[in-house]
């Protein structure tokens, strides 16, 4: 797709106007998976903004994102950048043979305790 | 009173207790859970996308279930009630959403967000109240220390889930004090476990629930009490040295409704 088109397909999916960032950076200081991501919340917020979307499908950070909604309860300007991750993440993984997560590879990660919700959340999460 | 009541997944296999001593609790504070038929998995995480529609299905088809009984749709598991309730408020707010919803249902009435969502918790405090679960409480907890932990799901968004003060959130202290314990109130409460990443990155839910213990440990709990399956597997999985149980478990206990039906 197109980077122009990529840009209003994720604004119009997510519902999220970046515009609307003041740029403070209170939902990066409040994600639980900071340190897990190469690119922050705030950055999805601005990189989607210019248009820099294209290092954002090829990071693992799509992947971080824990739905914990911490940062669009947070957001001082209600930006809710959580959503602007699942919307780029959404634009990654509905592409043909591009599921993060296979059937075929869950049962190495499986435990006697495991709970279902995880199983089928991270489906949910990282395939289509 | 009888409400309508879904399970979800995890509450028929790895999270027994937290079915069954919601049925027993609320049979003993006169409430009767009637399961709906037929549900189906809600997916466990509500995407936020506007374009994703038949993944919301599940929860439309338990909200209409509802709606059709005229009664209010009970959750327990944090997961469930997130879902649910987010797909509700989309239902009711985003028309254009909902009529998407409608024309994948059309030989089905249509639905609108009618039904009402409560979680468990909301139950015990708007419909029962909490004064009357102290009242029922026959084996009070002698002051036990004990840590609520909210996690994420049950509290935000807060516009939509509107459970309780997302930063500041009393709900399960209530009903701790109401079964004679002792609340325990740490930072990290509403803070989220790591949630379904344990499953391809474990460090990193560790690291998350390793602050949660520490933060409730430090500030003097003997024991941690979740809605959640998947934030109990955390907190259990990375160590939790302390009880870490589901509060209906807790709660049967203390309406001494637990052993006698565990002695069968």
């Amino acid at each position: 797709m197109e980077n122009k088109y990529l840009k209003d397909d994720i604004i119009r999916s997510s519902g999220v106007n970046p515009k609307k960032c003041m740029k403070c950076g209170k939902c990066t200081a409040t994600c639980p998976s900071f340190d897990e991501m190469e690119y922050h919340p705030h950055q999805f917020v601005y990189m989607v903004e210019s248009g820099d979307i294209e290092p954002l499908l090829e990071s693992e950070s799509l992947y971080k994102c824990l739905s914990c909604f911490a940062c669009v309860d947070r957001c001082p300007r209600g930006v809710e950048p959580a959503k602007l991750v699942e919307a780029v993440k959404l634009s990654v993984i509905r592409q043909k043979n591009s599921n993060r997560l296979k059937a075929d590879d869950v049962v190495k990660y499986l435990d006697e305790d495991i709970p279902q919700q995880a199983i089928v959340s991270a489906f949910r999460k990282y395939s289509k | 009173m009888k409400v309508s009541y879904f399970p979800g997944c995890t509450l028929k296999n790895k999270a027994k207790e937290l079915d069954k001593y919601s049925y027993l609790c609320a049979e003993k504070l006169g409430v009767t859970l009637e399961e709906i038929e037929e549900w189906q998995c809600c997916g466990g995480v509500f995407s936020t996308a506007k374009d994703e529609i038949a993944s919301k299905l599940s929860s439309v088809r338990a909200l209409k279930a509802a709606k059709s009984k005229e009664q209010p749709l009970i959750t327990v598991c944090s997961g469930c009630h997130n879902v649910i309730k987010q797909t509700n408020y989309v239902m009711q707010n985003d028309k254009e959403f909902a009529d998407k919803v409608n024309k994948y249902m059309a030989e089905e009435e249509a639905y609108n967000g009618e039904a009402e969502v409560y979680n468990y918790l909301e139950l015990l405090r708007d419909v029962v109240g909490f004064d009357k679960v102290k009242e029922a409480v026959t084996n009070p907890l002698g002051g036990k220390k004990i840590a609520a932990y909210y996690g994420c799901l049950l509290l935000r968004p807060n516009s939509v889930m509107k459970m309780d003060d997302p930063e500041n959130p009393k709900i399960m202290e209530d009903l701790i004090s109401a079964m004679g314990a002792e609340p325990v109130i740490y930072a990290n409460r509403n803070e989220c476990c790591g949630g379904y990443i344990a499953l391809e990155d474990p460090k990193a839910a560790e690291k998350r629930s390793n602050d949660i213990i520490r933060n409730a440990k430090a500030m003097g709990a003997e024991m941690i009490i979740t809605a959640c399956p998947l934030c109990k597997y955390n907190l259990v999985k990375n160590g939790a040295d302390i009880p870490v149980v589901y509060f209906t478990e807790l709660l049967a206990e203390a309406l001494g409704v637990k052993e006698e039906k565990d002695g069968e």
